[in-house]
């Protein structure tokens, strides 16, 4: 990424969901520090705090507070440290969800009621909760941006209630698009395509997900962290300011795709095969 | 093959801070040199990187020392 423009000089923005380097927060955090912007990051427990403080330190940004988004007063105390140390915000990116592991393996149909809300909690309503409290401190207009993934539109194989949940994730950036589209603030999803982050390892069969996506995508490849950056960097800068309530599809085409590529036919049958073979085994 | 050795210690040396010394073939990356549920995973996934092999996700739960990464890479690794 060019270090050259100043694309986002000046604006000050919160990343929430950064784990490690591997994470598409932090992909898209680095895009946005190359380019000139103030961060602030959250982060969950001590655990993931560890890991966020030194990446946080590496962008030189002045607040770094834990939240849990599914506490009230944890984001109301998370928003109060932006309002009293910079007064207003430009922009938010939201990159958190959860599920129960044990329910992204096997079928939908056996999901929990407890994972069920859990899952719609942290996922989906969290974003909301965010929005709630952000948009007061976006004075001058602001930009949005939360990640979904396919799994939203079509069914993959175990990704499960964590689809049903970006579902509602997506139908409600629409809501929020027209909520606060009166005080210029924007707000998109950029779908990205499988990437091997700490919070993927969760999904069961996640390496045949890639690859599947590598053999079958028009890019014949997966996307990186840094592609998901490029683009969150277009939405949250001024690059995006006509753009609202949409879900950008960063997954190297792959939501395009109807059928198998025949190119890769032959690669993608030894895949399959791979997979009957895990699949007879669990 | 011995390098695998090396390579692996290098890696959990470098990933969890931990001194040379401790890290043995016996040494439990949790009970032995500090590692949380995360880093275990962390673990695994720069041992993929490092070595261009794939570690199922069963295979990754039974990794638990040193040993356990060294024996799974030199029976699976390309490189």
């Amino acid at each position: 990424m060019s270090t050259s423009s100043q694309l986002m000089a000046g604006k000050r923005g919160l990343v929430m969901g950064v784990a490690n380097e591997r994470s598409i927060a932090w992909g898209i955090a680095s895009a946005l520090a190359a380019h000139g912007a103030e961060l602030a990051f959250t982060y969950q427990g001590d655990a993931l705090g560890k890991r966020v403080k030194p990446l946080a330190e590496s962008v030189k940004s002045p607040i770094v507070v834990p939240c849990d988004v599914t506490d009230e007063a944890s984001l109301d105390a998370t928003f109060k440290a932006i309002q009293d140390q910079w007064g207003k915000l430009d922009f938010l990116v939201h990159a958190i969800a959860f599920s129960d592991k044990n329910e992204l393996d096997g079928k939908y149909l056996n999901t929990s009621r407890g994972n069920f809300a859990r899952t719609m909690d942290i996922s989906c309503y969290s974003f909301t909760a965010c929005c709630q409290r952000a948009a007061p401190l976006m004075t001058d207009g602001g930009s949005i941006v939360t990640l979904s993934y396919y799994g939203a539109e079509r069914v993959m194989p175990h990704y499960n209630v964590m689809g049903v949940a970006k579902a509602a994730l997506e139908a409600s950036v629409r809501y929020l698009a027209v909520d606060l589209g009166g005080d210029n603030i924007r707000v998109n999803a950029i779908s990205a395509g499988p990437i091997k982050t700490l919070a993927a390892s969760g999904i069961g069969d996640f390496r045949y997900i890639l690859k599947w996506n590598e053999l079958n995508a028009p890019l014949k490849r997966n996307v990186t962290i840094s592609e998901v950056g490029g683009s969150a960097l277009y939405l949250l800068s001024d690059l995006g300011s006509g753009v609202t309530g949409e879900v950008h599809h960063v997954d190297a085409g792959y939501h395009t795709v109807g059928m198998v590529a025949v190119d890769s036919a032959a690669e993608t049958a030894q895949l399959l095969q791979g997979l009957t073979g895990s699949a007879a085994k669990g | 093959m011995s390098d695998i050795a090396e390579r692996v210690k290098k890696i959990v040396i470098e990933h969890l801070g931990a001194e040379e010394a401790k890290v043995t073939e016996n040494a439990s990356f949790i009970d032995d040199l500090g590692a949380d549920s995360l880093d275990t995973v962390e673990l695994v996934m720069a041992f993929e990187e490092e070595f261009g092999c794939e570690i199922p996700d069963d295979a990754a739960e039974k990794i638990l020392t040193v040993k356990d990464a060294i024996d799974f890479i030199k029976a699976n690794a390309a490189a």
